[in-house]
Order: structure tokens, then C-alpha cells, then sequence
């Protein structure tokens, strides 16, 4: 038994309303093919992909369309047998129009998978593993869509000592990788297994909250003995889910500001990513699909959905019934999810969730001045002081924020959510964000 | 011996030291000021806009009184000061073409395409980071009014189409929209240079008309009816580039389908007829 129920966690954060008793219990289920599909470019963090059809080709479910655009991109694949439709700007979640691959599907085809064979991960070597995780099309599947290759490929003088694998879903209304863990616990063992064993890891950690029992014991039953995989339970609290978080409760140790996890020896990736990494390995199928969350007072009927990748979201909306009353649609969870300013954009490879609010369940809060009363300090995970942040951004003192270290800000949200006063804050400190960056590439 | 005389006593003999002291440094290490500097800096209007290219209106005055530039590169000065300037250095007063910013964009409210309603933080900066501020056009004007709250001249003001006009009297080209825009629509250009594209968006044909009535469709009319080489196309926009080609006349804008190029003598957007949204949108 390596179960161990010990409720670790890390200092400061909150805990928001979980809302999660909506979809957790609801097994994943297929939807049906949308008409279209949108695949963007560019889904993941880093070069865009280059087109690898042509418009009018006829391509099969799981064929690659896009071959990336260098190494810290991705390859990317069809999640339908159908037609390339067009090549041109289709609108992406984040707002603008950016290149897109669209793909008609075929109504008549059995949708079957251009899968290549197992592949023999053992024999690989460790730079043949990296480039075939490239060609998996593997991203972190927890939101950020970091490509999962670019972690492994391990930087002069650091090991991977430590595999985490993060399951903690602390996010409201998100249960998504929750559900991939009971349902798909052995092939997420699975894949910890196959990256555990190619990086060469002393110990895998599954680090899971306390409110996903069935989860940890799931996935402590898919264990295989005598394996040094185990699963490690954490209080619930918003954000363990950051790397960072999840690293100071398990371990006790800080990633120092700037620094990566790997600075510490450490990988850490998302259990949706190893169910996928697993799914290429043992199958061949690469990420043409993934596990999302369709739930939030706006939704008739919630659900745990396997949706290909490039399924408008205006199609599964319909499929979940979206309501009237809905006046607002996020992708991701309600703390860092983006708000959709079209339906008509495509599910991504990071895509957790699509929640629908309607207008009582939206804040309108009014804003008021800031009473110092310090609840944003206590709530930050980062140490850092957000209300003096706030004010450094609507002052627009740049310079003072980066000398307080805004880039150590992970944009999580607790310090919006438990401000009194109702200060959009992460909002300003994105603003402030944005403006450095843009006035850094201004100066260059 | 008392306590407070001995301070006093300390005291006032520091003083004494430290004075003799200050009036040897005055006496031997005194650095000579021109003393027109003062004069040409009260003379100059203490803006610091930077619009000169220098640090602000002292760092100018000092160039000016060495000769390294001409009273008529302060663009903020009125030309009555310039002359004034120039007699009292006696330099030629230069010429300095006028020079405003000039909006790459005329997709106001009911041109463009709103698809979402933005609520939060009213600055341009912050609604182009939450789903592109809900306009359909992602290179567009997002119309909160970033650029004239930077206006240092009260020379930028939105009009009812939520676009900014540019105040051709009280534009310096000091720049600071320049740099304040998050979406790059802004540009310095001479008061000459009559032929505008009020567009950046590089879309072409049906995909720009449905984003926006008023977007350049990428025809290529333009580049054919102007003087050779003065319009190219790039990146499914006109350039306008005057060292290339010219003479500049109104014949390149009037077979634009949508207006996207207009022949500007003073604000733009003045005299411009709103055009009905027509195209299929893309949402």
C-alpha cells in the first residue's frame, strides 16, 4: 500500500466555492462529431506550427496536419477524417484572428484512427523519446499548454530527480482530470511509469486533493508493486494546482523567484497529459482528443466530455444546452479561465473546461478604495503584495512592479477573489504585465 | 566647561570650516553656465515632451545655444516663440515641417464589428488582453481612450464613433500615443503626406469586409491608380511611401471599394460618411 493520506499543503491561498458536485460523479462520455473543425497554428506556448495540407486534401482522423515550427513547437494532427476546407484567420479563444487549419469532417467516414503502431519506448533512446513526444503533439493539459517536450529536455547538470504529476484540479467546477483518473487511472499510471523510467526519476509523486477519494484509490489500485510510483494527498486548496504550489506542499521546498522546477530537479506535468503520453505510446494515438468540463449555471445538462481537439464551442455548448440566461461563457476554470468573446471558436489541446455563467452568478461588484486590510498578502501563494501591485499598475510605475517582482505573479486569481473591496487585481497586474512586455519589445 | 557651550562652540566652528570651505570651491572650481541657457529655457513652453528627440526642454535649450539644433525643432513652440528664440540666439530660426500623429484605423462603432460586450478595467491596454476587448477586429481601435488620457496637449478627443481625432493645431508629434497604443495604430507623419490608410488589418477580400465595413480588402486599386511606386502592397495593406514615388493626388483613393484610404488635409474622420455594416461576419 503506498497510499498515504497525510493532507500536505503550502502556505497562504483560499478556498473558493468548489462547485464541483455538478459533474463529479458524471462518467466522461463521447460527443458527437461537430461539421467543422478549427485547428489553430498556434495552441500550444511557442513557434506556431507550419501547415503540413493543402486546402481541398483529404485527410484521415489522427494524420499530422501541422509539423512545428521549431523545437519549441508541436506537431499537429487531425481529430477528423474529412476535408481541408481553408487555410486562413479563424478566431482563436483569446480573442484575435490567427492562422487556422479548418477541416471539414465526413459525414459518412467510421472515423477510424491513422494510428501508427505501439511504439517500443524502452529501446528509445532520450532524444528519440523527446521528438516523439514531440510528434505525439503533447502539451500540459492543465491550461497552459507548455509543450511537454521542451520539460524533458533536461538542461546541462539538471536530472530529473523528481516526477510530480499533478492531479490536484483545484479549480472550481473543473473535474475533468478528476474523472481521468478514475476512469483512465491505469494508463495515467502508465504514462507516469513510461516518463518516470525515460528521465530516469528516483521517485514518482501523484499529488491529489483530499476531495477526490475515489481518484486516489483509483489510481493507488493501478499502481503495479514495486514500482516507486505513489500517490500523495493534499488539502484542498486554491491554487496547489500552480507547479509551484504543489512543489512547496509536497516537498517543502521553494522554487526560487525566476527559476524553474527543474532547478530543483524536478519534472512536474498533469495526469490528462499522461493519460494522452500513455494513449501514444501503447496505442500510437497521438492528442487529437481530450477530457473537458462543460458545466456552470448556464448549462442544461453538465457533462465530462472526450472532445477532439478543433470542436467548435458553439457545437458542444449545444450538445450541453447552453441556456438563455447565460451571459457569459469561460474556458478553463472561473479563476484563470478566459472569458469567450465568440462561441465560434475551437476546444484547444489545453482546454480544461467550458463554464457558462449567467448574471446573478457573475460578480458585479462595485469597486471601492482599498482599506489595507492585507487579505489579498495572506491569500498569495507567491508571497508577494498585490494591493501595493494594484496600485503600482493603475499608477503605471512599471519599473517599481518589476523591482517587486511581478513576473513571479502566476495570475491565479486568489487575490481578486478574496479582496472586500472588489479591486480587480490580477487584471491590472495583466495589464501591467502586458505593458512591460510591450514596452520592452518597443525598446529592442 | 558647560556642555552646551562646548556644543555650540563645536558647532558654530564646523560651520566656519564648512563656509570657508564652500567659498574656496566657489572661488577656484566654479564652472561658467552660459548664462542665455536660462533665457532659452524660459523661453521654451517646459513641456518636456520629448517631441526634439531630447531628454526635455533643458537638454534641448542646451542645443540649441550650441548650435546643434534649430529653434524650430521644438514642434510644441508657436511660431511667434521660434522667431523670438532665434533673434535673441541669433541663429536662423530653421523650418521644421509640421508633423502629426495620423490613426491607422477608422473602424469606430458601427463599422467595426462588436462581437462581445468588454466589462472590467476601462484602459485599451486591459480589454485587448480579455478576449481582444469584444471587437471583431484584432488590430483595430478598441476606442477607451488609452491615447488621449497620454495626450500631454489635450490634442487627441473621441468622437461619437469612439475613435480618436487627432487636433492637427495642438499635436506636437511628441509621440506618446505612438507608444501608448497596444495595438500599434498610430503613426507620425508629415501634415503633407495627404493619403491615409485607416486600416491595419492584414486580412484580404470577404474575410476584411466582414470583420469591418471600413477594412482594406486588399484590392490593390490604390497601388495602381496612384504615381508609380508611391503605393505598394504588403501584407494585404497599402504603404504609402513618398521618398519612392509620387506626385500624391486624390485619383488612388476614389476606386476604394471601402474607404479604407482616404485623402486627408486636416483631422481625420471629419468628413467622413458612415458606412453600413454589409458582408457576412465571421461569427
Amino acid at each position: 500500500m503506498s497510499l498515504q493520506v497525510m493532507g500536505k499543503t503550502f502556505r497562504h491561498g483560499v478556498h473558493p466555492e468548489e462547485h464541483k458536485e455538478q459533474t463529479e460523479q458524471l462518467p466522461i462520455q463521447r460527443m458527437p462529431f461537430a461539421d467543422r473543425f478549427v485547428l489553430p497554428l498556434s495552441q500550444h506556448l511557442g513557434a506556431p506550427c507550419k501547415p503540413a495540407v493543402n486546402v481541398g486534401q483529404r485527410v484521415q482522423r489522427g494524420q499530422v496536419v501541422g509539423e512545428p515550427g521549431g523545437f519549441v513547437s508541436m506537431t499537429l494532427h487531425s481529430p477528423v477524417t474529412g476535408r481541408v476546407a481553408a487555410i486562413g484567420p479563424r478566431r482563436h479563444p483569446n480573442g484575435s484572428l490567427v492562422p487556422c487549419i479548418e477541416i471539414e469532417a465526413d459525414p459518412y467516414s467510421t472515423q477510424e484512427i491513422a494510428t501508427s503502431p505501439a511504439v517500443d519506448w524502452e529501446s528509445l533512446s532520450l532524444d528519440d523519446f523527446i521528438l516523439h513526444v514531440q510528434k505525439a503533439g503533447l502539451v500540459g493539459m492543465g491550461g497552459a499548454a507548455f509543450p511537454t517536450h521542451v520539460k524533458y529536455k533536461l538542461p546541462e547538470g539538471r536530472r530529473c530527480q523528481r516526477l510530480l504529476i499533478n492531479g490536484c484540479e483545484c479549480e472550481p467546477y473543473l473535474t475533468c482530470d478528476h474523472r481521468v483518473m478514475v476512469e483512465y487511472a491505469q494508463a495515467v499510471v502508465r504514462g507516469t511509469q513510461i516518463v518516470a523510467t525515460k528521465l530516469g526519476a528516483d521517485s514518482a509523486t501523484i499529488g491529489v486533493e483530499l476531495n477526490k477519494p475515489d481518484a486516489m484509490l483509483a489510481l493507488d489500485a493501478a499502481i503495479p508493486a514495486g514500482t516507486n510510483i505513489r500517490v500523495a494527498s493534499l488539502k484542498v486548496k486554491y491554487p496547489q494546482g500552480a507547479e509551484k504550489m504543489l512543489i512547496k506542499a509536497l516537498f517543502g521546498e521553494e522554487v526560487p523567484a525566476g527559476k524553474l522546477p527543474l532547478d530543483l530537479n524536478i519534472v512536474v506535468n498533469n495526469v490528462g497529459t499522461m493519460l494522452s503520453l500513455a494513449d501514444y505510446f501503447d496505442h500510437g494515438k497521438p492528442l487529437i482528443e481530450r477530457v473537458l468540463t462543460v458545466a456552470g449555471p448556464g448549462i442544461d445538462r453538465p457533462a465530462n466530455l472526450m472532445v477532439p481537439v478543433g470542436t467548435p464551442v458553439r457545437d458542444v455548448m449545444r450538445h450541453c444546452g447552453l441556456n438563455e440566461e447565460t451571459r457569459q461563457v469561460v474556458m478553463g476554470g472561473p479563476m484563470m479561465g478566459q472569458p469567450l468573446a465568440s462561441l465560434d471558436v475551437p476546444v484547444l489541446k489545453g482546454t480544461s473546461g467550458l463554464l457558462a455563467f449567467t448574471d446573478e452568478s457573475i460578480s458585479h461588484a462595485e469597486e471601492y478604495a482599498c482599506v489595507r486590510c492585507g487579505q489579498c498578502l495572506e491569500a498569495c501563494g507567491n508571497f508577494l503584495n498585490p494591493s501595493r501591485m494594484a496600485r503600482l499598475a493603475r499608477a503605471g510605475r512599471w519599473e517599481e512592479m518589476e523591482n517587486a517582482h511581478v513576473a513571479d505573479c502566476v495570475e491565479c486569481g486568489a487575490c481578486t477573489y478574496t479582496c472586500p473591496s472588489g479591486v480587480p487585481i490580477v487584471h491590472l497586474i495583466r495589464a501591467a504585465k502586458a505593458a512591460i512586455r510591450q514596452g520592452k519589445a518597443k525598446a529592442s | 566647561m558647560n556642555t552646551t557651550l562646548l556644543a555650540t562652540a563645536i558647532m558654530a566652528g564646523l560651520g566656519v570650516f564648512f563656509g570657508i570651505g564652500l567659498a574656496v570651491a566657489y572661488r577656484f572650481l566654479r564652472v561658467e553656465e552660459d548664462p542665455r541657457l536660462d533665457i532659452v529655457e524660459e523661453m521654451l513652453p517646459g513641456s518636456n515632451c520629448g517631441a526634439c528627440g531630447e531628454a526635455g526642454c533643458r537638454a534641448f535649450s542646451e542645443k540649441l545655444v550650441d548650435g546643434a539644433l534649430k529653434p524650430s525643432n521644438c514642434t510644441v513652440s508657436s511660431e511667434e516663440a521660434i522667431g523670438d528664440i532665434a533673434a535673441f540666439l541669433g541663429v536662423d530660426a530653421g523650418s521644421q515641417e509640421k508633423r502629426v500623429a495620423r490613426l491607422h484605423c477608422a473602424g469606430g462603432l458601427g463599422q467595426a464589428h462588436q462581437i462581445a460586450e468588454y466589462e472590467g478595467f476601462e484602459t485599451c491596454l486591459a480589454a485587448h488582453l480579455v478576449g481582444g476587448g469584444g471587437k471583431g477586429c484584432t488590430w483595430g481601435c478598441l476606442g477607451l481612450a488609452d491615447c488621449m488620457k497620454a495626450c500631454t496637449f489635450d490634442a487627441i478627443h473621441m468622437n461619437d464613433q469612439r475613435l480618436p481625432v487627432v487636433d492637427v493645431a495642438q499635436c506636437t508629434a511628441c509621440g506618446d500615443c505612438v507608444d501608448v497604443c497596444p495595438r500599434d495604430l498610430f503613426e507620425i507623419l508629415p501634415l503633407t503626406h495627404n493619403l491615409i490608410v485607416q486600416c491595419s488589418a492584414p486580412l484580404e477580400g470577404d474575410e476584411a469586409r466582414a470583420v469591418c465595413s471600413v477594412a482594406c480588402d486588399a484590392c490593390g486599386r490604390c497601388a495602381q491608380d496612384a504615381a508609380p511606386n508611391l503605393i505598394r502592397m504588403e501584407s494585404n495593406l497599402p504603404v504609402v511611401d513618398y521618398s519612392a514615388g509620387g506626385p500624391a493626388s486624390q485619383v488612388a483613393t476614389q476606386r476604394c471599394p471601402t474607404g479604407a484610404i482616404q485623402w486627408v488635409e486636416r483631422e481625420q474622420f471629419v468628413s467622413q460618411k458612415t458606412v453600413p455594416l454589409t458582408g457576412v461576419r465571421l461569427d
